[in-house]
């Protein structure tokens, strides 16, 4: 056991290394939140630099073939660059999706031609996408989804509303899932496209959330034409085309932000407790323990996943276990630190509580992640049917057609 | 990065775990817990002769010399088959002392008989149920004669020698001391887990031989040596708890379908699986550390001693809760794991222990 590269992951990381120096900021704590800022426009405008000269260095599309401008190298170098930029104020978040679930997508379903013409700038920051997938009807049961397309001529017509899409709002294009026949089961009558977010009859609106802010879109669709051209795989095979882009979705949602132990052990370190330093408390320390060893199995898992990417094996648990276990954590961390914070914990005025507000923003963030890219339960369930081989649940949606399916609101 | 064993520590785990499938199956297992043996001699026996118990042990001393990974690795599938030998005693405790703090002579002089397994070994520490400190230990050692009282002591009826802390005048000590000799007193007390025996040792005016020169930071040292080989023995025994569950979730069907294909099951097992999954990880880490003598030794074993016991824990308890009121019953083998998985909790001091001692390391790693 070492934690050494192979003599070519270490020139890669060498190379990623000195780019970062040369062109990006250390972070000196703290984590750039996409569209989470005060000056959102900035931020979009920073994103696009930064993609920009990611692609020109040669760190865009790392595992993407060389022929849509890629560089055609294995995850495992993908890995080592996030590693590596994860150090650096690098605004990924903006091309996340685009270029972790839908060009992979449009790489797999689209022409020769489309790939050729919408890789490339992806690639380069030039165009920003989004996913459009989930519905009010169907978030977790994702194929519930209820989005009307309906044939006329060469194009599709669609009616219908998403929600909960990330960067809606700033997005050139999209992909998007829709219910193409209620007559055939569930799973049958999808099919799936990718469209110009500025097309007539596309409206963006912003989700307000618990916590005020606004990370999420509605999407609603009027009338929207398609042009036939732009299907991805057979009419009615829109699942399938889904699965492939889910299977890339471990690349959306990853480990929950700060606070995480560091955090919580530098606040009880400064603080005192009403009989001496909180780092004498037991009880204190007693969580703390809990935590440290998460954060560290979490670590160390990443350590075995990277192991398995290196020698070209199929990763590990962690992609599964890491959101359910790094989300749980980060609202319990959350509410600790407001607790070690006695009343001041419920004010949110950076002046007056601990770094900034950390605490309070998590509490009011966290119940997002245990939920958003897979819910625990879904994730759970994941878990139990793929990895250790557990029978599905008893479906009632199976069979029949869609349109008869109860939906509890009728 | 390579943080994963190599082909032949994962051929060593495959000869071993079929070898303990055939050997040291539940119902041998069993014997020991319901006969009056303290332990199995045949299958200790054997692990001298295939030269397990001397892996990490140098040649030069009469060991095998494989590593201390190897030894990870045959730890996680003796957890696994629950064995009931002197293996943690004499080996993650007694070879690892010795090997740790043992002049040239006392290396060359015990480790030969110990690597066969000829000769057992343990640890005793505790005098009772107040948690042992560097203040409170009472056996004391004066003009190399030792008296006093330790309880319990794992494999302390079966071991030949025992390596004893106890204070001479003001600092405390560890001693080896011949079980056999006069001036010991030994009996074999009742326990939660019959299938690993342990012991009172009453010793008055034993002759002590002193192991190293520090003594409770040594034992400490130790200790963390012996936490990262026990954490390989709760995640092969809480691994062990999962699959059993789900065999059984599998095969039990009530209301129409197996038990298995409901969410509370499913989720239960899925979080089996992960407790399991983060202990195993924490346990690479501290076998990474173990074998290599790094600084971040205390950090990382403190680390998988917490998750290893949590996850055993839990993976103990909800097998039981999985298989319902069979479960329950001395016929199923679920009691089996749930007393070894207290047994391995409480050997190297509680829980509640560790987690200090973690946030102590890393104190002392910020401080560093």
């Amino acid at each position: 056991m070492d934690f050494n590269d192979t003599p070519e992951e270490a020139a890669f990381r060498a190379k990623a290394r000195s780019f970062l120096e040369e062109h990006a900021v250390p972070k000196s704590g703290g984590n750039l939140n996409m569209a989470g800022g005060a000056d959102k426009d900035a931020i979009l405008a920073g994103a696009r630099v930064w993609q920009a000269k990611k692609a020109a260095a040669g760190f865009a599309g790392i595992t993407m073939p060389k022929e849509y401008g890629g560089q055609g190298l294995s995850p495992i170098m993908q890995v080592i660059y996030n590693l590596e930029e994860g150090n650096f104020i690098a605004p990924r978040g903006v091309y996340e999706i685009g270029l972790g679930m839908c060009i992979p997508t449009m790489l797999a379903y689209a022409t020769e031609e489309q790939k050729q013409r919408y890789a490339t700038p992806a690639l380069h920051g030039e165009e920003i996408w989004c996913q459009l997938f989930s519905e009010p009807a169907g978030g977790s049961d994702l194929a519930g989804l209820r989005t009307r397309a309906e044939k006329d001529g060469d194009d599709w017509i669609i009616n219908g509303q998403k929600i909960w899409t990330s960067g809606a709002q700033f997005s050139d294009y999209a992909i998007l899932v829709t219910r193409s026949d209620f007559d055939v089961p569930k799973h049958k009558g999808l099919t799936f496209f990718f469209l110009d977010m500025k097309s007539r009859g596309v409206e963006v609106r912003p989700i307000k959330q618990m916590s005020g802010a606004s990370n999420f879109n509605e999407v609603y669709f009027t009338d929207v034409r398609i042009p036939d051209s732009q299907r991805l795989g057979a009419v009615g095979d829109g699942w399938k085309v889904s699965l492939t882009t889910l299977m890339n979705e471990r690349f959306a949602v990853g480990i929950a932000p700060p606070p995480d132990f560091d955090e919580v052990f530098n606040l009880v370190r400064e603080t005192e407790l009403e009989d001496g330093p909180a780092l004498d408390n037991a009880m204190v320390r007693d969580r703390l323990a809990d935590w440290y060893v998460r954060q560290q199995g979490l670590k160390n898992s990443h350590f075995r996943t990277m192991t398995a990417m290196s020698r070209g094996e199929t990763p590990g648990p962690e992609s599964s276990i890491n959101k359910v276990v790094s989300a749980s954590k980060y609202q319990d961390i959350s509410f600790f630190g407001m607790e070690m914070q006695e009343m001041v914990g419920i004010m949110t005025d950076p002046e007056e509580v601990a770094m900034d507000g950390l605490f309070q923003t998590g509490t009011m963030s966290s119940p997002g992640y245990r939920i958003a890219g897979g819910t625990d339960e879904i994730l759970r369930n994941i878990i139990a049917e793929r990895i250790l081989g557990l029978p599905q649940d008893v479906r009632l949606d199976k069979e029949g057609a869609f349109r008869d399916l109860p939906t509890g609101r009728d | 990065m390579n943080f994963e064993f190599d082909d032949d520590q994962r051929m060593l785990r495959d000869q071993a775990r079929r070898f303990l499938l055939d050997k040291s199956p539940p119902e041998v297992v069993r014997q020991t817990l319901e006969d009056e043996q303290p332990f199995d001699r045949d299958l200790w026996q054997q692990f001298g002769d295939m030269g397990w118990i001397g892996a990490a042990i140098p040649e030069e001393y009469g060991g095998g010399g494989m590593g201390h990974l190897e030894l990870c690795v045959i730890a996680e599938e003796l957890g696994r088959a629950l064995a009931p030998t002197p293996f943690a005693s004499s080996v993650y405790l007694g070879a690892e002392a010795l090997l740790t703090a043992g002049s040239e002579e006392q290396k060359q002089g015990y480790l030969p008989d110990l690597a066969t397994g000829a000769a057992i070994w343990c640890l005793a520490l505790s005098e009772g149920p107040q948690p042992a400190t560097e203040k409170n230990i009472a056996a004391a050692v004066s003009n190399g004669k030792l008296s006093g009282a330790k309880i319990p002591v794992a494999d302390g009826d079966i071991a030949d020698r025992a390596i004893v802390v106890a204070r001479d005048g003001g600092t405390v000590g560890l001693y080896i001391v011949d079980l056999n000799g006069s001036g010991v007193e030994r009996e074999m007390v009742a326990t939660m887990d019959p299938t690993r025996s342990q012991a009172k040792l009453t010793f008055k005016d034993a002759a002590a031989e002193k192991l190293g020169d520090d003594g409770w930071p040594l034992l400490e040292r130790i200790q963390d040596r012996a936490a990262v080989l026990i954490a390989f023995e709760q995640i092969g025994g809480a691994q062990a708890c999962l699959e059993m569950a789900k065999e059984y979730a599998m095969g039990r069907f009530a209301f129409g379908r197996p038990i298995a294909g409901y969410q509370a099951i499913k989720h239960r097992l899925a979080d089996m699986y992960i407790q399991i999954e983060l202990a195993r990880s924490n346990s690479y880490y501290g076998a990474w550390a173990l074998s290599t003598d790094a600084a971040e030794l205390p950090v990382a074993a403190a680390t998988a001693r917490v998750s290893g016991n949590e996850a055993y824990h839990f993976a103990a308890k909800e097998n039981i809760q999985i298989h319902g009121g069979m479960g329950f019953t001395w016929e199923f083998n679920c009691h089996l794991y749930y007393r070894r998985s207290r047994q391995l909790a409480l050997v190297l001091g509680s829980q509640r222990r560790w987690k200090d001692r973690l946030i102590r390391a890393l104190e002392r790693r910020n401080a560093a």
